[in-house]
């Protein structure tokens, strides 16, 4: 029988302010705590809190036929309970309902799987436990920021303990292969490798209501049976998608919610099932290896890593960031922590891309900055604020671990003298 | 005596040293009981008045009981009184100091500035220019990269335009990310120019109509023309009065361009320095140039340095530093003529041996992106910062940061900054190819071409406190001596001379 695998991708950044160099070390005030609040109020909204209602009813009209999995950023948790606290009681309800999968992923929606596998288990450890508390479970399944997937990232999920990680069904991976099949990734024992069907995928998040589009306007039952008609032994449909695709890239009135208002009904009544990628992992088989020599992701044509790390401000930043990072993990200060960790967000780095810059459209409808330079500049005045904070901190903790032993021990010297 | 003066900017509403000249130059003329009508293409209302006070439209119109535009478009007058109150600050709103005026008008005597509402804006080149009316009038908002000047500051409401998504629009490219605002939080100015011609010459042309306009009625022995843009205006004003005319040349379109130049900007230069009684040049560097470019006989030319003003309260800045770090600051406009990758490869190799130093590329221009890519790519990214378009006290705080400030330009008629800096206790580094190092002793002097000169001189006041003593006392004491004042009396001795 044919699973339909939906996950849901939440995420929100914490965006900088225009820090600029005069504020070096003036001020420690890098996040725009307005504008962020103001953002997840509206995302929550028009999108979170309106889909999170209509899945729930889909999951209690079906008996909890219709099933899915979310993953949802630290950065994006940590903002809603602060600001939107209700939109994580409505997950909490879907989580309840035990037909919804939260899936692992890095605390920050950071590249640190690339650069600082020491960072990753921190940072998805924290993630995991955090999901735990708020949901009560511990997630099995994993998928890392941006859907960036390699071998080496999935031997080192394989080794915190993930049955499954999730990964983009990149033609340039695949070959010949079909994306609707469990794979395992090259130096891999026993996790296995869940796909993205972007076509379908990008057919609900991009095309839907693109009037330009020969199958627009798109209804549930024609994309059903869509589904319907693969071939026998594509036994997994992967629909990953940002869960801001309803109501927020695709706005309300393209019709988006009735449509997932009628999706799994229609797809149950062709004979298909809803799963989550643990439920998938714990009963198919791969099919075969698949190598992942090069990282994959989720992002533009290119589905590499170069909306991230694509040009010279990009690579500069991201390389000062980890560098930095060490120096603020030798400290003890979890002010500089939290902050350090919230500029490992992804984010930060694709507003610096370069590669729309002509027509930059999409580039600058996501960016809270002007150009990819102000972005930049911004950046690196925060980390330089950053890195010199660390190097304060850790001054003055080497400092006061030398002074603490030779005052225990002149005060010895000194009882001993007295006695 | 009095003079028609005409220039295009006025602080604090500059884009690059010809506001600061002018600003000092009509100080000190008016310590030489000089009265100067100074003429604008706009007035904001917020130019420095801690010297000045200024008058708005409607008092100038009903003083004189016409509008200075005849061309029909709105002007703006008003008049800076230079012997105002320190401090005084007019208010945002040009009319409501009408009233202030009409109650004063004893004090609205010796300097006036007078706005005409003009597209004009200093150092755009006409393809940048028809391209922004383009825009404007597209419908589209001038919005500025936010490191770049604003675009027309204060020239309407000031307002920020969210953009919403384009309702039931997919974004257009594949994988877009998670929902963020629709409109950019870091703002520029956003406004629209009142009133625009579809070009630049086009733009002069009326410029020069509303100045022989005012020529027409306003009083003054002579016509005082500022660079290439006024010069048809001052020309169309000598020619209305019947007056000397003087212009000044702050900068070449050789110096800007190099032998790119524009050949219409040179034909209206040319004419300027032809129709002239007497040609300013800011040094002999560029009397050099003027001579040898645009034929002028020699007899015509006369040599008038710029100066500096120097402000005491402008040095608690440096107790605000908040970073150890030594800061080598480069602050200008970012282009071609500024040398600002000189600047950055002299970095790379300072960085080398001093990894400390934070290297400061202060300023906005067409070269400024690019910048900002080559220190990432020179490996300079946590060596060098930018500071985007810096107005008012962010200017001095910017110099009262720095340890060093170097002026790399490839071409620089005079070059005002430095003297900034060492009125502000910083030793500077200058190319030759200045005419501000004319008129310095207290200087270190180089070639722009040669970066690892540079980087040497840099490291040599990093490394030698003696040195930066020296230039910072020695240097204290030469600009010191360089006062407007001065300058302005020369100016008004030249003016007796053409009048004699």
């Amino acid at each position: 029988m044919r699973s339909v695998v939906f996950y849901f991708q939440v995420h929100q950044p914490y965006r900088l302010r225009r820090y600029t160099f005069f504020d070096i070390g003036r001020s420690s005030d890098y996040f725009f705590d307005e504008s962020n609040a103001r953002i997840v109020e509206r995302v929550a909204d028009k999108c979170y809190q309106p889909m999170n209602e209509l899945l729930l009813r889909r999951i209690e009209a079906t008996g909890g036929a219709f099933r899915c999995a979310f993953s949802i950023s630290g950065t994006a948790l940590e903002q809603l309970s602060t600001w939107a606290p209700w939109v994580i009681q409505s997950f909490q309800r879907l989580a309840a309902t035990g037909a919804v999968e939260f899936l692992a992923e890095t605390s920050h929606h950071s590249l640190a799987s690339l650069f600082d596998p020491e960072e990753f288990r921190v940072q998805v450890r924290s993630h995991a436990r955090r999901v735990q508390e708020l949901f009560g479970v511990r997630p099995s399944s994993f998928r890392n920021t941006e859907l960036v997937c390699s071998n080496a990232i999935a031997r080192q999920a394989e080794s915190l303990g993930f049955s499954c990680i999730l990964g983009e069904g990149a033609d340039h991976l695949l070959g010949w292969r079909s994306p609707h099949r469990l794979y395992r990734p090259e130096g891999c024992e026993r996790i296995k490798l869940l796909l993205r069907c972007y076509r379908l995928s990008d057919d609900i998040a991009f095309r839907f209501s693109n009037r330009a589009w020969d199958q627009w306007p798109l209804h549930a039952d024609r994309f059903a049976s869509w589904l319907a008609a693969l071939p026998r032994e594509d036994h997994l449909v992967g629909l990953f998608m940002d869960y801001e695709t309803f109501g927020e890239h695709q706005w309300r009135d393209t019709g988006i919610f009735e449509f997932m208002e009628r999706l799994p009904e229609e797809i149950l009544a062709r004979g298909m099932r809803f799963q989550t990628p643990g439920e998938v992992a714990a009963e198919a088989d791969p099919a075969g290896r698949l190598d992942l020599a090069y990282p994959v992701s989720w992002a533009d044509a290119e589905r590499d890593l170069t909306a991230w790390l694509g040009n010279d401000m990009q690579r500069a930043a991201n390389q000062a960031l980890w560098e930095i990072g060490r120096e603020v993990r030798s400290t003890t200060d979890p002010a500089l922590h939290s902050d350090w960790r919230r500029l490992t967000t992804s984010d930060h780095l694709y507003y610096m891309c370069t590669k729309w810059f002509s027509d930059g459209d999409v580039h600058k409808y996501f960016s809270p900055f002007q150009s990819p330079h102000d972005a930049y500049v911004a950046f690196m005045n925060v980390l330089d604020d950053v890195d010199r904070r660390a190097r304060h901190r850790a001054r003055h903790e080497r400092e006061e671990a030398a002074a603490a032993v030779p005052a225990d021990r002149s005060e010895a010297d000194l009882r001993v003298e007295l006695v | 005596m009095k003079v028609l003066m005409l220039g295009w900017e006025f602080p604090p509403h500059i884009s690059g040293g010809l506001g600061t000249a002018c600003f000092g130059l009509v100080g000190g003329l008016r310590h030489h009981d000089v009265d100067v009508v100074f003429v604008v293409p706009h007035v904001f209302g917020d130019e420095d008045t801690s010297s000045v006070r200024l008058l708005g439209t409607q008092s100038w119109e009903r003083q004189h009981g016409v509008s200075p535009a005849s061309g029909g478009s709105a002007a703006t007058a008003a008049a800076p009184e230079a012997a105002g109150p320190a401090g005084a600050r007019a208010p945002r709103n040009g009319d409501a100091v009408v009233g202030d005026a009409a109650a004063a008008p004893a004090e609205a005597a010796a300097l006036r500035v007078l706005g005409i509402d003009s597209a004009l804006r200093p150092y755009l080149g006409p393809e940048e220019y028809t391209e922004r009316v383009r825009r404007v009038e597209e419908g589209a908002d001038l919005r500025e990269p936010a490191l770049s000047p604003p675009a027309d500051p204060g020239g309407a409401p000031r307002a920020t335009h969210e953009r919403e998504p384009d309702p039931g629009g997919s974004p257009p490219a594949p994988r877009p990310r998670a929902a963020e605002p629709p409109g950019p939080i870091s703002l520029g100015v956003q406004s629209k120019i009142g009133r625009y011609h579809r070009d630049l010459f086009a733009e002069v042309a009326r410029y020069s109509a509303v100045c022989a306009g005012i020529a027409a009625r306003e009083p003054h022995h002579l016509v005082h023309a500022h660079d290439w843009m006024t010069f048809s205006g001052g020309i169309a004003a000598a020619r209305t009065s019947g007056k000397p005319l003087v212009v000044h040349v702050h900068s070449s379109e050789y110096d800007r361009s190099g032998e790119g130049a524009n050949p219409r900007i040179l034909e209206i230069e040319q004419a300027g320095v032809d129709a002239a009684d007497r040609v300013i040049c800011v040094s002999h560097y560029t009397a050099c140039v003027v001579k040898a470019r645009y034929g002028v006989d020699e007899r015509k030319i006369r040599v008038v340095h710029n100066a500096v003003t120097r402000r005491e309260q402008r040095l608690e800045w440096h107790q605000e530093k908040a970073i150890e770090n030594p800061v080598v600051l480069f602050l200008g406009r970012v282009t071609f003529q500024k040398g600002p990758d000189y600047f950055l490869q002299a970095a790379a190799l300072v960085a080398k041996e001093e990894p400390s130093a934070r290297f400061v590329l202060g300023g906005s221009g067409d070269m400024l992106p690019r910048m900002i890519e080559t220190a990432a790519q020179l490996g300079l990214a946590r060596h060098v910062f930018f500071t985007g378009f810096l107005t008012g006290d962010d200017v001095e705080r910017m110099y009262a940061m720095a340890d060093i400030y170097v002026m790399p330009s490839v071409s620089e008629p005079f070059g005002i900054a430095p003297l900034e800096a060492m009125a502000l206790d910083v030793p500077v580094i200058v190319s030759r190819q200045s005419g501000v190092a004319e008129v310095l002793q207290h200087a270190l002097k180089v070639d722009f071409w040669d970066v690892r000169d540079i980087a040497e001189k840099i490291l040599a006041l990093l490394r030698r406190p003696a040195l930066r003593r020296s230039l910072v006392e020695s240097g204290r004491e030469e600009v010191a001596r360089m006062s407007w004042d001065l300058r302005g009396q020369l100016m008004r001795d030249l003016y007796q001379e053409l009048l004699a």
